[in-house]
Formats: C-alpha cells, structure tokens, sequence
C-alpha cells in the first residue's frame, strides 16, 4: 500500500509535466488546429537554457528568464514559419513543425554537447516524508508548480480580455475576426503559451537526472496525453497527462513482478498502450469534442 | 433543350471508345478515353522515360561501385516513399508509422533468409521470390490490421496514432533479441539469393554493387508501375475522392473503410518489400533504426518529390539519399564544418537541419515539391517566349 501510495504520488508529479507540455499541445491546437511537433525541441531548448542562465543569474530567476526567451523563440517561429501558412491544409502546417523540430533540436544539441546538463536545481533527488511516505521533493514540487500554472492559465483564460479574443477564435475564427478580434494575435499568443509552458516543463524534466541530447523524446508522452483527454480539451490534456503519468509509473513498479513477459522499460511505451485502448473506445478522447461535418 | 439532349444521345455512339490514332503535331489532342488514361501519354512522355530507363541501366556499367551501393539505396527508399505516397498522397490518410512497417518487412525478410541453426531465428529460405513476397504480405497484414483505427480516425489523431505505433513497434523489436539481436547489436539482412545464385556477392553477373544495383533498379520500376497503374484504376480514384472529402466519396458510393484498409495494405506492401531489400546492401539490420527519423525521411521524400505522384516519390527518394553523400564531402570543401561528429558544425548536424529546412522551404514556396518545379520548367518551355 505503502509502495502503490508512493508511486502514485511519482505518477502524479510526472504526470503533471506531461500535462503542461499536453497544455501547450492542446493551445495550439485550439487557436490553429494544428499540433505542433515543434514541443519537443522547445522543451529542450527550456531545459538548455535553464541550465545555462541558472550558473549566472540563480536557479529562480533562470526558470523566469528562459521561459520568457522561449517563449519568444515560439513566437518567433509562429511568425516566420507558421503565419505564411493560414488557410493551407492542417497536414501541411504539421508537417513544417515537424521539420522546425529537427532543425530547432540539431541547435539545442550543440549547446547539450555529449555530456548529462545539470539544471542546478535545488530538489535534486531529494526526499522528504509524508507521514509514513518518502517521497521526492522534486514530485511534489512538480505537482504544486503545475497546480499553481494551471490555475492561473484557466483564470486567464476565464477573466482576461485576451483569454476571451482567444476562446471566440477557437469557437470560430471568421466570427471573431468580424468582432475584431485580432486572430493573428491569438496565434501569436498561443504559440507563446505554449513555449512559455514547454520551457518550464522542460526545466522540471532535468531536475535531478538532468538533460541529455534524448531527453526531447519525453516531451512526446503529451502527444497520448492530449489523445487520451481530447485534442481540443483544456481540462482532458490536465487529465490525459496525469493519467498517463500515473499509468506509466505503475508500470515502471509493478510490470516487472505481474508481466515480466513484456520485456523492460515497457513503461517508456505504456503512454501509448493507453492511447490505443482509450481511442478504441472513443475516437475523439475523453474530453474532447465529436467532430461534425458537413458534406 | 430535349432536342439537343436526344441528339446529343443519338450522336454518342460515334465517339470512338477504342484506341484510336492521334493527330500529328496536336500531342495533347485526344480522341478517346484510352488515350486520356494512357501511362505515357504523350511522344515526348514515352520518349524521355525510355531514356531515362536505359540510362539507369546503363550507369550499372558506367559508375563506380560506391556510387552504384547509394543510388541502390535510393531506388529501395523510393520503393517505400511510393508505398507511403500511396497511403498519404494518393488516399490522404496521414502515416506516421511508415518505419514500423518497414521494420516488419526487413525482420520478416531476415528472419526468413537467415541460416536455420544460427544465433537468431532463421528458416533457411533464401529465395529471394519467396522472402520479398513474404516480408510484403507479413507488413500488409500488419497494415490490415491497423487500418481499422484509421477508419475511425480522422486527421491529426491518425497522425499521432500511427507515430505511437513507430514507439511501441521500435520497444517490440529492441526486446525480442531472439530474432532481432537487441539494440547496438543487430543481426544480419535477408540474403539476396535467385535460383542459387547469390546476389550480393561478386559473380558472372558483375560485381556485387553491380548485381544490387540492376536488381533493385528492376524491382523500383516493377513497382512503380504498378503503383502508376494503381492510381488510374478504379481503386486510384476512389482514393483520391476519400482524400478530398471523405464524406462526399461515401454519398457517391465510395466505400471508405474497404478502401481506406486497402490504402493501409498496399502501402504496407511496399514498405515491407522495401524493409525487406534496403538492408541487403549493407547486410545488417539493427532495431534502433526504425525511429521516427525514419518515418520523418520517408515524408520527406514525398513532400520534397510531390505528393500523389509516382515520379516525384522517385525524385525525392533520390535527392535524400544523394543529400547524405553530398553533405560528408562538406568538410573538403567548406573550411568550418567538421566530419568529427564531437565537433560543431559537423555533417551530421548539418545533413539534420537540411532534411528539416528542406522540409519547411518546400512547403511554404513550391507545395508540389520537385514535381511541381519540373512542371514549372516544363511550362515555361512550353509556352516560350510568352511568359503564360
């Protein structure tokens, strides 16, 4: 019980990263309806550039700055690569992502060199106790910080005069440009979320066992996180990813004593096992909404 | 109104349905339905393809033997970006997860060739008519069975579905060692053998890049054939409709999931074939090569050759390959990019950023990729002086 509470709260803590990098996903998606295969490189360059600043400015100060520099590095690529293509077809667009991905991750590479990055952050692998439970402080301070985002983020969008412009673009982009809503600028601030989001999740992915050149294929267990909770679901891509944590962390503890026939690290692939099952059952996720469409 | 309708009718059986002869110095006029469907419709058409095809075959004399391995690997890879235009050009169900199927074909092939009693599993059957066939179906029933997601699926969720199936795929094969050898260690490809005569190895029939090379220059045009006339079948065009509006193919009485599973089937088919082939140049197969970079380079191909064209998945298979050794000359030839994979810039990273930049330039300026410039070159010719 002991065991199963503790990996729960692991699940949980990675999940929580999951579902930031699931919440830039599922942005995008809502503002241009593209997913962006872009993340994964703009996690990494978070990290990199955490790990960088935190040795002149101080760990704090070094999550702001590079998130906010991300940030400016998606909306760079938003407008040099990803405007020039309104109104083509949404494969096309995902496409192009794909390809700013690889070239975006060859420079962050250079900079990673061979070598593990530290962060320089202080949880480290850290415990702390519970009650009866050990666990590692890095997890809660996963959890806590991606509460406190989320919130806000949902807040904004809820209360904000850009969070509103932003919310009619993603109900209907042509009846919201007749309102004046600049739909250029809500891609622009999308894909700033999205990055400001990547990178902080990023920084929480090399806490402790730090960033390495493969460290950009965890920013794909989002892509099953934002099936599992719907493509266009704020709340199913928070959901999706702590599910996806918490399955791939009861893997990691208990697959190698209930089905060692599935060989090692099954759990790496478990994200995806998920995904599969869940589509089989309902083609548009759990959250999200059932496409209708006109001939 | 009716008149004209029934004279229309009565005048119907005079236009003539057979092949019929064209008419001199007007090469786009056509008299009848044939001709409009023709593979090589026009002189010029038939003309440069019979050139082109001689002169493929004879480089197998002309080029040294290095050369010949690359453009052997080109025309396999072309085999496999033909299959995926198939699925994602030609029937529009966006495929993520070409490498998996690709992966099947090459351990299916391997696995049958292999020696019997050998370290990893191994029948014995190295009849390269047998194996090629086999590793084919063995991939296209793995695409059967896939396909019924895909007809459930539209878009984007086809997409990161198929990309999850190249992650579970590429955890299957690192851990079955059995009959892969596990990651870092590998086993060895499917043996080349016709009616006894081993392939590749240096015979009566040439040298052993020589041998390669024609096989799989045979093996490229069989399939791209077959691929041209898939398309201007009744198949061809029921997928083209599914690829512009599924819902309207299916008002119109096209079959969506009948068709979308052959899609996924064929498609499969050649990668599997592909798999199968690509690593017997080399010799060796091992798992961690099935990754998304892969699948990434197997779209590459199809956007920077055209989509739903056979020629252009040909033109980009080969302009990819030739990228890797145009890109290791670099370092002779530019002073600051190093061959020394611990240095930076180095030739991988900049043969990286190419397949990327590659892949972005051509969607933003020419969407039809290599074909579409080629059509572009065509046209300007055509109408000079007149710029249109």
């Amino acid at each position: 019980m002991k065991g199963l509470l503790e990996s729960l709260i692991r699940g949980l803590g990675n999940g929580s990263v999951y579902a930031l990098l699931a919440l830039g996903f599922v942005i995008i998606y809502k503002a241009t309806r593209v997913i962006s295969f872009a993340q994964p490189a703009l996690m990494l360059a978070g990290a990199v550039a955490v790990s960088y600043l935190a040795e002149v400015t101080g760990f704090y100060a070094a999550v702001l700055l590079s998130a906010l520099l991300i940030a400016g590095v998606a909306l760079a690529i938003e407008r040099i690569a990803i405007r020039p293509m309104v109104g083509r077809p949404v494969f096309v667009v995902a496409i192009i992502t794909l390809g700013i991905d690889v070239v975006v991750r060859v420079v962050v590479n250079a900079f990673i060199g061979r070598d593990v990055r530290q962060m320089g952050d202080p949880w480290g692998f850290t415990q702390v106790s519970l009650g009866p439970l050990v666990v590692q402080s890095r997890w809660l301070a996963m959890l806590v910080v991606t509460a406190v985002l989320v919130g806000l983020l949902f807040a904004f969008f809820r209360f904000t005069k850009y969070g509103l412009a932003m919310r009619a673009a993603a109900f209907d982009q042509e009846i919201a440009l007749a309102q004046g809503v600049s739909v250029g600028m809500v891609f622009a601030l999308s894909w700033g979320l999205a990055g400001f989001l990547a990178a902080i999740a990023g920084m929480f992915v090399g806490t402790g066992q730090g960033i390495e050149q493969l460290t950009w294929v965890v920013a794909l267990k989002a892509l099953p996180a934002i099936i599992v909770g719907g493509l266009d679901s704020l709340g199913g891509a928070v959901v999706g990813g702590l599910v996806v944590g918490v399955v791939e962390s009861l893997f990691q503890s208990y697959q190698g004593e209930f089905a060692p026939w599935l060989g090692q690290n099954v759990a790496v692939v478990s994200p995806y096992i998920v995904m599969l099952i869940v589509l089989l059952v309902r083609p548009y996720g759990l959250f999200g909404t059932r496409e209708v469409e006109r001939v | 109104m009716t008149e004209t309708r029934s004279a229309a009718a009565q005048a119907a059986p005079d236009i003539p349905t057979g092949r019929s002869r064209k008419v001199r110095g007007r090469p786009l006029l056509y008299t009848s339905y044939a001709q409009d469907m023709a593979l090589l419709d026009t002189r010029a058409k038939r003309v440069s393809t019979g050139v082109l095809v001689v002169l493929a075959f004879a480089l197998a004399v002309l080029l040294q033997d290095r050369s010949l391995e690359v453009l052997a690997g080109a025309y396999v890879l072309a085999i496999g970006a033909i299959g995926l235009n198939i699925v994602t050009g030609y029937a529009g169900q966006v495929s993520l997860g070409h490498a998996f199927f690709v992966a099947i074909g090459a351990y299916t092939a391997a696995a049958l060739s292999g020696p019997v009693d050998g370290e990893r599993l191994g029948y014995g059957v190295a009849e390269i008519w047998l194996w090629l066939p086999a590793a084919g179906l063995v991939a296209a029933a793995a695409g059967v069975l896939v396909a019924p997601l895909a007809t459930r699926l539209r878009g984007l969720y086809l997409a990161v579905v198929t990309l999850g199936l190249v992650f579970l795929g590429e955890h299957v094969f690192k851990e079955w060692q059995e009959l892969t050898g596990g990651p870092g260690v590998g086993r060895e490809a499917a043996i080349p053998q016709l009616f006894g005569v081993r392939l590749d190895q240096d015979g009566p029939l040439g040298t052993k890049e020589q041998t390669l090379y024609v096989l799989m220059l045979v093996l490229l045009i069989v399939f791209a054939v077959a691929a041209r006339n898939l398309a201007r079948s009744r198949i061809g065009r029921a997928f083209a409709a599914i690829r512009d509006r599924d819902i309207a193919a299916a008002v119109i009485g096209v079959p969506l999931t009948r068709n979308k599973v052959l899609a996924f089937g064929i498609s499969s088919f050649y990668a599997g074939c592909a798999g199968g082939l690509l690593y017997t140049i080399s010799g060796y197969v091992e798992p961690g090569s099935f990754s998304l970079l892969m699948s990434v380079q197997f779209i590459a191909m199809v956007l920077i050759g055209g989509v739903a064209t056979v020629s252009g998945a040909i033109a980009g298979a080969l302009f990819i390959s030739l990228l890797q050794p145009l890109t290791r000359s670099l370092p002779s030839l530019v002073p600051f990019v190093s061959g020394d994979t611990t240095q930076t810039p180095n030739v991988f990273q900049v043969e990286t950023v190419l397949y990327g930049l590659l892949i972005v330039l051509f969607l933003i300026f020419e969407p039809r990729g290599l074909f579409g410039l080629w059509i572009r070159i065509r046209n300007y010719w055509k109408s000079w002086p007149f710029s249109y």
